[in-house]
């Protein structure tokens, strides 16, 4: 993970050693180890059996029933039904371990991925699509399991086919031997090659695969703004893009796998030809028996399965060891936001809620320039203080600081004095009760939503909660507080999710308050009965609000100004509106613009030429 | 929930064991945690109903799916299986060869001919050659053929979720039209993969062995055939067994995706709320489910393909002791007996690759049935099959809503009986509380969804008449919860009129105060806006929403809270332009701050799904209504 790259991610698994990762992986299989010794047991004796029937038939033809010995003939055909027997029951046993033991490492690392991905930070999830994340747990988990459960195990068992197949060749005739034996020399050689084309390729039709992912995503999301513009044609559009690249990758990489495994099938029966060749040469000379040399090609021909196989099992791990690459860089990333070793956690009785931002800076990676420079300002206990400023500003920016969604470039924000990043995050965050400026709900019941950051809310906490953001509405669902909200809430009214996601900041009583303009999506007569509510419980909480209606700013006891990064004015309503003109500019209903509008860098007052209050 | 708090504890560290996970699966109350959904249908697709008749229905659309898929490729299947036969016959030619030349060329080779041997040699060599090319081709053309399926299913499945309504979108949840688009294709593309290999060159060595079998000796050809029922019996248990077992792979895999993607993107709430312990243990829940349906299915297949070697080597046996004791009887030689059980051996063999196969189908077909669903549901707001046009070629923009009934859920109305006529170029404001309705009818106003009684109508053509493209020229709404696709600035302004060039996306931007904050980003117009617009605040993301609708310069605009995130001089700003922009468009304006109300020529106050006032805004605030009211309120609110 590149620290500071913008936009989609672009690291490489090591080119060097392509099955590094894949190899990182193997602690997922310690739990396994037993089983997969079993499995492997299982496998070659199962071999070991599927070889015995047909010499054990071969026998009892040749032996009893050419002998007329019916009694040799139960004998030895009981033994052959025996041996298939156990041949069934050893492949059993091999297929059942391995199911269990794949599937169940796949689920292990899926919810490690999980794990880890929750604890990385506001800024990795902005700069990684939630496609790509995604591909990474299904596609490409899959792959891995496959891998381990047929590419390696066959692996393996086509190795110790091949190598005992041509110590015996070797044994049976040097020269010939040793010539089968060279054969190996090209097939290393198309290996290789083919592991190196096949890397890349394996590579880009994953990252494709989670660009489709990607792209099907953003399609769901953006569905009502497609629907809105009738932008359907667009997007299949560029879906089929999508799509067809994927095809292309698909198509290249099986052009690939198909010129390597004809080449795995031409190389040894170039072998056998040449043998055919040699060894009839040798045989006329009298240097070898006939006999000899049909035994030799008899068993040169058990090379085939293992050598044509390998294209398969080589592409599959290829694909294995990118898609752990993937999962790595995942994996690797470390959380930027955790826990310092001496954090100490607070008790919410004992928090008075001092909050002090003490020179804070604060520079989005990947931007030329800070968001917030050297902002001082400080909420005293129980003060509730409001953040006015232009639209992209950075007043959003300021509140996730608080609860350290993001981390400041410089200075320090203290709680009580403790500077926020000494605290334990679950303490922290415990004590912090945030409202976004976006609600974001989740599929799942009101209740759950509600007590999203405190499960063990009894009923009359909610019932509080929701009596305060005016939100009574939500036991009048069909289903009361057991219905289930729809994705994003959308199945709610605007008001309503706003109304539910400040219900949800206030649950439990928070020390700490923090609002982003949480009644922008009300109408006047219930903005003003929640701010008649939220007056009450603002008189002992500490509450940071971001506000653009002057109707709210009623809520503060004072108000802080923030422009171009800084905070200019600090003071009450009132006195800022009557000695400030730049907050007036902000706030005021007036239209007439103030005095001190000059064309200043992207905060010019808006004039009917278009320009723009709005920083960015 | 009342366990959590210190299984929360537990789990806070993330990678907690398999044991904790099964614990956690065990305690997790997942119904109680999803909540009931207001809608029966809700989490699949129509077709997708539990009966038995139903899922009858489904394989069999799926099936002919699948051939359907297939049909255009029917010249280069053809080809495909003429080459794989091409390349199986050269193949089996080498040992033949092999053989022929100890038999044949090493005699004439003692005697100074080197003929044959040359001449064997040459025919193994043009052997190998055809090998080599007709597997390559092989390869190639049905990995060619697999992939243009999948390309076309994916295609297809993608238009028909964009044809789908909002309706079915909100049901269904975005999760699982991923699971479809993604996981779901996955697993055909497993089948794609290997499948017409396998299926080809099994059944043709099944089927030739038979023959060679019956030839041989035919009552111990008749002693086989006795292991046909038992195969039978065991494959048809093992269809219906993993029918059923994929179906919940597929189920189960798309409640981890919809778990997994909707969690990630509201990773602000879940980490600013500590919810990740508990989220967590959901995802251990789901992931668990999947990992026990897997195990399930894969268990199936385990069984089955050993299932049928212990038939094939029982019958092994059986041949061997009936065939011994015929030979031993006199009534059959020794080495018909061999060549019978050799050859019996080949017979089964293959078996096991085709129940790979089958195994393969099965789980693509689990797949395929989820997809046919989803293409067997017809869109709830449909296109008309035939579009009437607009009187007199383009919109004017007159809007009449009839007597327009409309509800979310059968029984409980929002709007009921609503008449609103809207004459073209008139701006409509449209204010009351929050849950009135208001967004529902520019909902309606927009054919997101249709009345359930009632028209809604466009210069006096239903909007169920029109063609879609001609609707979405003539209104665009802007929602409350607007939407950036990521890509550039540029590019998501451009959304509202694709053929737009630079300068007319910069005007847009220019009319309503956007220009100056764009062209101060680190890119400006080409600056990546990132996922959902996440790298601008929300008024910037408002803004350039704002700007995308006045490029697209529809005859009817709706505005649905669309100034509610910007601070009050731009929001004047963009009143500003609106002003000139909306003088003779049709608009609807919805708005909590009333500030936007005043400038319209007419505003209408709903309550309870109904139209209470209606006038000139200087007209009810004479009146003294419920309107005189709000805006006293409003007025006393501000500085
Ligand atoms: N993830 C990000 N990466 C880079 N820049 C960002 C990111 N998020 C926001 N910005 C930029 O930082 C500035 C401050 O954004 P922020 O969301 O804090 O503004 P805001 O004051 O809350 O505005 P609004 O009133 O519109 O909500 C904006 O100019 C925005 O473009
Ligand atoms: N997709 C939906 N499915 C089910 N019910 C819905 C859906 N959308 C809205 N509702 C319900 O319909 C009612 C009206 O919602 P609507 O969005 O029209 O309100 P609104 O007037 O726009 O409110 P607001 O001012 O809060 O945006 C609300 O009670 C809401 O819960
Ligand atoms: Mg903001
Ligand atoms: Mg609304």
């Amino acid at each position: 993970m590149p620290a500071e790259s913008d936009g989609v991610p672009t690291h490489r698994g090591d080119a060097a050693r392509p099955l590094r990762n894949l190899w990182r992986l193997r602690h997922y299989l310690r739990p396994h180890a037993v089983a997969f010794c079993w499995l492997l047991v299982a496998a070659l004796a199962a071999t070991g059996a599927s070889l015995a029937v047909p010499l054990v038939v071969q026998r009892v033809v040749d032996g009893p029933v050419a002998r007329h010995d019916p009694g040799g003939l139960v004998r030895l055909g009981g033994l052959a039904l025996l041996l298939g027997l156990a041949e069934a029951l050893l492949i059993f046993i091999r297929r059942w371990a391995q199911t269990s033991s794949s599937v169940g490492m796949e689920a292990t690392i899926r919810a490690d991925i999980y794990a880890h991905l929750q604890r990385l930070p506001a800024g990795f999830h902005d700069r990684w699509q939630t496609g790509q994340l995604l591909s990474r747990v299904t596609s490409d988990l899959s792959v891995i399991r496959r891998f381990l459960s047929f590419g390696l195990l066959f692996l393996v068992l086509n190795l110790v086919t091949y190598v005992a197949v041509v110590v015996l060749l070797v044994r049976l005739h040097p020269t010939l031997g040793l010539l089968v034996a060279a054969s190996a020399v090209p097939l290393f050689l198309i290996s290789r090659r083919f592991g190196r084309y096949y890397h890349a390729a394996s590579r880009r039709m994953q990252d494709q695969q989670g660009d489709v992912a990607t792209l099907v995503e953003e399609t769901a999301q953006g569905l009502r703004t497609m629907k809105a513009y009738g932008r359907g044609p667009e997007l299949a559009a560029r879906f089929a893009d999508g799509a067809r690249a994927l095809h292309d990758t698909g198509v290249a990489k099986s052009r690939l796998l198909a010129r390597t495994s004809a080449l795995f099938d031409l190389v040894p029966n170039l072998t056998l030809g040449v043998v055919l060749v040699a060894g009839a040469v040798a045989a006329a000379r009298g240097a070898l028996t006939i006999g000899e040399l049909v035994a030799f090609v008899s068993l040169q021909l058990m090379l085939i399965w293992p050598v044509q196989s390998l294209g398969w099992i080589i592409a599959n791990g290829q694909e294995a060891a990118t898609a752990a690459d993937r999962i790595q860089e995942v994996l690797d990333t470390e959380p930027a936001i955790v826990d310092a070793p001496h954090a100490v956690g607070l008790a919410r009785a004992g928090v008075r809620g001092r909050l002090a931002f003490e020179g804070v800076s604060f520079r989005y990676p990947g931007t030329p320039a800070p968001v917030l420079r050297g902002i001082d300002l400080t909420v005293e206990p129980g003060e509730t203080l409001a953040l006015v400023g232009a639209t992209g500003v950075g007043k959003s920016t300021l509140l996730s600081l608080v609860p350290r969604l993001h981390d400041v470039s410089a200075g320090r924000i203290t709680l009580d004095g403790h500077d926020v990043r000494d605290l334990r995050l679950a303490s922290l965050r415990r004590l912090v009760g945030v409202a976004f400026e976006e609600p974001t709900l989740f599929s799942m019941s009101v209740w759950e939503n509600l007590t999203l950051g405190r499960p063990d809310a009894d009923a009359d906490e909610v019932r509080a909660a929701l009596a305060l953001a005016q939100a009574d509405f939500a036991y009048e669902l069909p289903w009361g507080l057991a219905t289930r909200v729809g994705e994003q809430g959308l199945t709610l009214s605007g008001g309503q999710r706003q109304r539910l996601a400040l219900a949800r900041a206030v649950l439990g009583r928070p020390a700490l308050l923090v609002l982003d303009d949480p009644l922008s999506a009300l109408d006047v007569h219930t903005e003003a009965l929640v701010e008649a509510a939220l007056r009450r419980v603002l008189r002992d909480t500490t509450a940071l609000l971001v506000v653009h209606r002057p109707s709210t700013v009623a809520l503060a006891d004072r108000v802080a100004l923030l422009e171009r990064g800084r905070i200019t004015a600090v003071g009450t309503h009132s006195r800022l509106l009557a000695t400030v003109p730049a907050y007036r500019a902000v706030l005021s209903a007036d239209p007439a613009p103030p005095a001190d509008a000059g064309p200043r860098a992207g905060a010019a007052l808006a004039g009917p030429d278009g320009r723009g209050l709005v920083r960015s | 929930m009342t366990t959590t708090a210190d299984a929360d504890a537990n789990a806070a560290g993330g990678t907690a064991d398999d044991a904790e996970r099964h614990e956690a699966a065990a305690h997790l109350d997942l119904q109680r945690w999803r909540g009931r959904a207001t809608d029966p249908e809700a989490d699949r697709s129509r077709a997708e109903e539990a009966t038995p008749e139903a899922i009858a229905r489904l394989r069999v659309r799926s099936r002919a799916l699948l051939r359907d898929l297939l049909r255009p490729h029917r010249g280069r299947l053809g080809l495909a299986v003429g080459l794989l036969l091409a390349q199986n016959a050269a193949a089996m030619s080498g040992p033949y060869l092999v053989m022929l030349g100890i038999d044949r060329a090493i005699g004439p080779l003692r005697a100074g001919d080197s003929g044959p041997l040359v001449a064997i040699a040459g025919a193994f060599a043009a052997a190998t050659v055809v090998e080599y090319a007709a597997r390559r081709g092989f390869l190639t053309l049905s990995a060619r053929i697999g992939q243009a399926v999948l390309l076309e299913l994916r295609q297809r499945v993608y238009g028909h979720f964009l044809r789908l309504s909002v309706g079915f979108h909100e049901r269904y949840t975005s999760g699982r039209m991923i699971s479809r688009l993604t996981s779901d294709l996955d697993s055909i593309a497993e089948l794609l993969d290997g499948g017409v290999d396998s299926l080809v060159l099994a059944g043709l060595s099944i089927l030739s062995v038979a023959g060679i079998l019956l030839w041989l000796d035919l009552p111990l050809a008749a002693v086989t055939l006795l292991a046909f029922p038992f195969l039978f019996l065991l494959s048809r248990w093992f269809a219906r067994a993993s029918a059923g077992a994929y179906r919940r792979t597929r189920e189960a895999v798309s409640l981890v995706i919809v778990h997994f993607v909707e969690s990630l993107r509201g990773i602000r709430a879940v980490q600013a709320y500590r919810r990740e312990p508990r989220n967590q243990r959901i995802f251990a829940a789901v992931n668990d489910d999947y990992r026990q349906a897997s195990l399930r299915a894969f268990r199936l297949i385990a069984t089955y393909s050993p299932g049928i070697k212990v038939i094939g080597n029982v019958t092994v046996a059986v041949v061997l002791g009936y065939g011994g004791a015929r030979v031993l009887g006199g009534a059959m030689e020794v080495g018909v007996l061999a060549a019978f059980l050799l050859y019996l051996r080949r017979f089964f063999e293959p078996m096991q690759e085709l129940s790979q196969f089958y195994n393969s189908l099965q789980s693509a077909t689990a797949a395929l049935e989820k997809l046919a669903g989803v293409l067997d549901e017809r869109p709830g707001v449909a296109e008309p099959a035939r579009p009437a046009p607009l009187p007199g070629g383009d919109a004017r923009g007159a809007v009449e809503f009839r007597s327009v009934s409309f509800g979310y859920r059968a029984g409980a109305p929002i709007l009921s009986g609503l008449d609103l006529s809207v004459p073209a170029g008139q701006t409509v404001a449209l204010v009351g509380a929050t849950g009135a309705g208001k967004s529902t009818i520019a909902k309606l106003l927009a054919r997101f969804h249709d009345p359930d009684a009632g028209t809604v109508a466009l210069d006096g053509v239903d909007l169920r008449d029109l063609a879609d493209a001609e609707l979405r020229r003539a209104v665009v709404l802007v929602a409350q919860e607007n939407h950036l696709f990521s890509g550039s600035v540029a590019e998501n302004i451009r959304f509202g009129r694709p053929g737009a060039d630079d300068a007319a996306v910069q005007a847009a931007a220019r009319a309503i105060g956007a220009h100056d904050f764009i062209a101060a980003l680190p890119d400006g117009y080409a600056t990546e806006v990132r996922r959902r617009g996440g790298r601008l605040s929300a008024g910037q993301r408002q803004l350039v929403a704002f700007a995308r609708a006045f490029l697209a310069d529809p005859r009817v605009l709706i505005l649905d809270e669309a100034t509610s995130s910007l601070d009050v001089p731009t929001e004047r700003l963009v009143q500003r332009a609106l002003a000139t922009v909306l003088r003779d468009r049709t608009a609807l304006v919805i708005a909590h701050r009333l500030s936007t109300v005043e400038t319209a020529d007419r505003v209408l106050v709903l309550d309870g799904g109904r139209v209470v006032e209606d006038g000139p805004p200087e007209r009810l605030t004479a009146t003294g209504g419920r309107y005189a009211a709000l805006r006293r309120q409003w007025r006393d609110s501000l500085v």
